[in-house]
């Protein structure tokens, strides 16, 4: 199951997360180079114990038991945030995720053999991931403010054995799955954002994801349209996703524990 | 988000069945058979009207950006019904025919869907322009003087500005419909936009992102045409965002070995779309309304 081809294994340098280093067990699903989460807590209104695997080695508590005060020895893991920092800070561990993928692929023999346009075309989307990344790495450090650098979500450690970077067909088919996942978190975040600043940015960086997914469709469907039935409804419109959906679709590559507690509900009246 | 979930259950499978056969339906019904086939597509919306209507009171923007968009969709969706019975795209590699053909499903479902929610608001969708894609004579996408090649080089030229306008156009409106339940169905129709855009940009064989001022674009070497690109991709060369100045941070990220591979400055212009104010969308439009029926493009 396991073709640990290339490991992708960041040396996390921030403290906070020294202690959440612990490889957890991944899962294939279904053939497709995916992992279940089973380290992802997610919490918005409706899903108050997401936790579609549920059997990581350190177990919620019971839902029913009522609050209990944190061990003290047991650091939080980083939670996303409320408001506006939240979101972004969601949509800065999803670029993290791209662009480590990405730099992962470079390094692999599908890229090294691949034609040139193929080439330029995974060039392309990490250069771009890797500038979103760092542009939210900024960004929300200046949105929270001096002295509010912790609430700046760390570097993520990513596991992406699942994935084998000899297989051109794994390797677009991720591509485009994480594109899609992109494109259909940002429409799903649009309307939690309170600031209208971020959402213009937010726009300017989902048509990207959009034009990355198409570009990728169509290396691995030269002969076929737009197509793209898995996304687009009869109405023409996009996937525009939750956070709990795009946690579990992303998550499984993910191995540094984080939470998503209080991130903003759609703001539409 | 609820409003997608509403229309989600009057989605009737068969449609994308018939849109996609829209192209025998033309065939059959001749050229102006649009308006006939949209009343084919039984497309009701029954939204929440009362909340929908509640919004709409309140002010006037979002209704004025709605129909904003829905002038762009109407001008794609008539573009590509034309081009599709044109026989442009007869002989030409079967990709772009598909493409063209899924692009058209959208923007008609795009029409439908603005005009239906627009209506279900109670607001009087405004009257839908001439449009004329000869642009007063400069261009000849569906091939009326018999040179094929250069009107299959303009129909793809054509179609990659208008969608990386629509693109631009949706990006701009969508401070408008902030707090409104339009803002999610916009942002959904934007990023499809996107993918047709990437689509249509590499059956021309460049890249499908936009890279400095449209420096990618490839506009077709006709002064018109060039100028028509100037307007459709100016401001895209930014390489600030938010106040941050991209060409000064530090890529090398966690690892300390990423890098941006090629030219740093392309790549940031690249990896941000930008928008585009309802003026400079309605003047590139205007290129493509008939003289005489221009004013029905400002209501």
């Amino acid at each position: 199951m396991k073709k640990p081809v290339v490991k992708v294994d960041f040396v996390d340098e921030s403290p906070k997360n020294g202690k959440f280093k612990s490889r957890r067990r991944f899962i294939k699903l279904g053939g497709l180079a995916f992992a279940g989460s089973s380290f992802l807590m997610y919490s918005c209104s409706e899903d108050d114990d997401f936790n579609p695997a549920g059997e990581g080695p350190d177990p919620e508590p019971e839902p029913e038991e009522p609050e209990e005060p944190e061990e003290p020895e047991e650091p939080a893991a980083f939670d996303l945030g409320s408001g506006d920092v939240g979101i972004l800070n969601y949509a800065f561990a999803l670029e993290q995720l791209e662009a480590a993928f990405y730099g992962a692929v470079r390094g692999g023999s599908y890229y090294s053999g691949a034609p040139d346009n193929e080439k330029a075309v995974i060039d392309a989307l990490y250069n771009h991931e890797v500038i979103h990344r760092e542009f939210f790495r900024t960004a929300i450090t200046a949105a929270v403010g001096d002295g509010n650098e912790d609430m700046v979500l760390p570097d993520l450690e990513f596991n992406l054995d699942s994935v084998d970077l000899s297989s051109r067909q794994e390797v677009l088919e991720t591509a485009l799955l994480l594109e899609n996942t992109g494109v259909g978190a940002y429409n799903g975040a649009g309307d939690r954002l309170e600031t209208t600043d971020y959402l213009v940015i937010a726009g300017k960086i989902v048509s990207v994801e959009a034009r990355h997914a198409a570009a990728v469709y169509e290396l691995l469907n030269p002969d076929s349209g737009i197509a793209a039935e898995e996304t687009i409804d009869e109405n023409g419109l996009d996937d525009a996703n939750d956070p709990s959906t795009v946690i579990e679709a992303a998550g499984g590559f993910i191995t540094t524990e984080f939470t998503a507690t209080q991130l903003p509900e759609p703001m539409t009246s | 988000m609820s409003i997608i979930k509403m229309l989600d259950g009057f989605s009737s499978e068969n449609l994308m069945k018939k849109k996609s056969s829209r192209r025998e339906m033309f065939n059959t019904l001749g050229s102006f058979g649009k308006k006939a086939a949209a009343a084919a597509v039984p497309f009701g919306l029954a939204t929440n009207k009362a909340k929908a209507a509640a919004f709409f009171q309140e002010g006037t923007s979002p209704v004025e950006a709605l129909q904003f968009a829905l002038l762009l969709e109407r001008l794609e969706n008539q573009f590509y019904l034309m081009a599709l019975e044109s026989g442009v795209l007869d002989g030409r590699p079967a990709r772009a025919e598909q493409v063209f053909m899924d692009i058209s499903a959208h923007e008609s479902a795009h029409v439908d869907f603005l005009v239906a929610n627009l209506t279900d608001a109670g607001v009087d969708v405004s009257a839908e322009p001439t449009f004329d894609f000869t642009a007063g004579g400069t261009f000849d996408p569906f091939n009326t003087n018999g040179n094929a090649d250069a009107s299959y080089a303009q129909l793809l030229a054509l179609a990659q500005a208008f969608e990386d306008t629509g693109v631009r156009a949706y990006k701009g409106q969508a401070p408008n419909l902030m707090n409104t339940p339009y803002l999610e169905p916009a942002l959904q129709i934007h990023s499809v936009e996107a993918r047709h855009a990437s689509a249509i940009r590499r059956i021309r064989g460049t890249q499908g992102w936009i890279t400095g001022n449209g420096d990618n674009a490839m506009a077709p070497n006709v002064q018109a045409a060039m100028d028509a690109y100037e307007m459709v991709y100016a401001g895209e060369g930014v390489t600030t965002q938010g106040g941050v100045d991209l060409t000064t941070l530090d890529y090398s990220g966690p690892s300390g070995n990423d890098a941006i591979v090629g030219d740093m400055t392309e790549a940031i212009t690249q990896a941000f779309d930008e928008p585009l104010g309802m003026e400079d969308v309605n003047m590139i439009a205007s290129l493509f309304i008939a003289a005489d029926d221009s004013e029905d493009s400002d209501n």
